[in-house]
């Protein structure tokens, strides 16, 4: 059996990580606050952004369309897989490296990998699967500048042929309890069909083709950017649930030490007792 | 209407009566009741009029919309002139012309051209900035 002073130590080392767990899950929260707004500020662009390449896709749906429209026989495949930097996030990291394991392995294309985020690299190292490129520390408040290098290298292996299809791999933020891993399809792009109402006859300037070729780059950036958003409002949340966890069990660990501590007081106490009442009777014989 | 968005935020969301804006085949006005039109941007300034009085902001290309009442632009990048910080466009101006003057090989042309002329057009809104509000520029162009 430990002894008090052991049991001390313990309980003070236990309330010391409580300490760590808190503050950790309060940073975590005001993060994901301002990750959450990130989110819903770039909402009004990516909504116009894809409204508008529907209707200019409806009308480009022809053999000459961009590259980056048309779909050809596919040969290899691109998987952009997403994930956080820093682990101490609960099963989010694992997850979506899972689902993309998953799919990498079920697609019948070759795949090679770019990676965002150690969690993710460090995986499909371990997986020794082939990584083409990876990206890390893009921090807490990404920028649009931040993720160009990933879209200009995404549309530069898929304009060249290296690939024929390019995959988004994250992880989406549903709620701060709820995170998804999705993978979702980004080259060729595949506008949405759009109901005859809902087009406009628009005066393009110079020409649509021009305005769609122009807006395509733009429109695979937004996309990437805002699942590096998705992805960072994912980690903090995930991080915020799982350090909360954390706390509640250390509060519910040093409930249960002190419980024994004082068991083990009193056990003492008791036997001290017994010595001094059974040395008295010893005296008195 | 005029409403400014780039992919990280909403920069401008007004009523306004009249948007001149940089287009990539020369420079357009949208007064009310314009034809929907859609159209690239060049990096430039976009010049409105909201009741008599006029503001502008730095945009560094994008895509400008009509639609309706609503000019919509969709911009890469924009600033609103009070954001700039004019002694830092100042610098990158210098510091572009600089690298174009003595440029080695190794210097990418088009993209050195391109920071100049953005760093131009901030320059150029922050400079306005002054007069808009009627203060008299004191600074000699």
């Amino acid at each position: 059996m430990p002894s008090l002073r052991q049991i001390r130590r313990r309980i003070r080392s236990v309330q010391n990580t409580a300490k760590v767990t808190k503050a950790m899950e309060m940073v975590a929260a005001s993060k994901m606050r301002r990750a959450q707004q990130a989110v819903l500020a770039a909402r009004p662009y990516a909504e116009r952004l894809e409204t508008l390449l529907t209707n200019l896709a409806a009308q480009e749906r022809s053999e000459n369309a961009p590259p980056l429209l048309q779909s050809r026989p596919v040969e290899r495949i691109q998987v952009i897989h997403i994930t956080p930097d820093r682990g101490l996030c609960g099963g989010l990291p694992s997850n979506i490296n899972r689902a993309t394991g998953q799919f990498i392995l079920e697609n019948e294309h070759p795949a090679s990998i770019v990676t965002v985020g150690k969690k993710g690299r460090d995986f499909m190292v371990r997986a020794s699967r082939d990584v083409l490129a990876s990206f890390i520390e893009i921090g807490d408040r990404p920028k649009v500048e931040d993720i160009l290098p990933i879209s200009h290298l995404i549309i530069q292996s898929y304009t060249e042929g290296a690939v024929d299809q390019v995959f988004l791999a994250y992880s989406r933020f549903v709620n701060a309890t709820l995170q998804q891993p999705v993978i979702r399809q980004l080259l060729p792009v595949q506008p949405a069909e759009l109901a005859p109402h809902e087009q406009v006859g628009y005066i393009y300037e110079p020409s649509s083709r021009v305005v769609l070729e122009a807006l395509l780059p733009r429109y695979v950036e937004m996309l990437v950017y805002h699942a590096v958003l998705e992805n960072n409002a994912s980690e903090q949340s995930a991080r915020m649930v799982a350090m909360r966890n954390a706390t509640d069990s250390a509060k519910d660990m040093m409930d249960e030490l002190t419980l024994h501590m004082n068991k083990v007081r009193q056990e003492m106490i008791t036997n001290e007792l017994l010595d001094l009442v059974g040395g008295a009777a010893a005296l008195e014989q | 209407m005029l409403e400014i968005v780039t992919a990280e935020r909403l920069v401008f969301s007004e009523d306004v009566d009249v948007v001149v804006a940089p287009g990539i085949e020369g420079e357009l006005a949208v007064l009310p009741h314009h034809a929907p039109l859609l159209t690239v941007l060049k990096p430039g300034e976009i010049r409105f009029r909201q009741e008599g009085r006029e503001g502008n902001l730095a945009v560094t290309g994008g895509f400008l919309e009509v639609m309706g009442e609503k000019v919509m632009v969709l911009a890469d990048a924009a600033e609103r002139a009070e954001e700039i910080n004019e002694e830092r466009a100042q610098e990158a101006v210098a510091k572009a012309q600089e690298r174009l003057a003595n440029r080695g090989d190794d210097v990418d042309l088009e993209r050195v051209l391109q920071s100049l002329q953005r760093a131009q057009v901030r320059l150029k809104v922050a400079r306005r900035k002054g007069r808009g509000e009627g203060a008299p520029s004191r600074r000699p162009e």
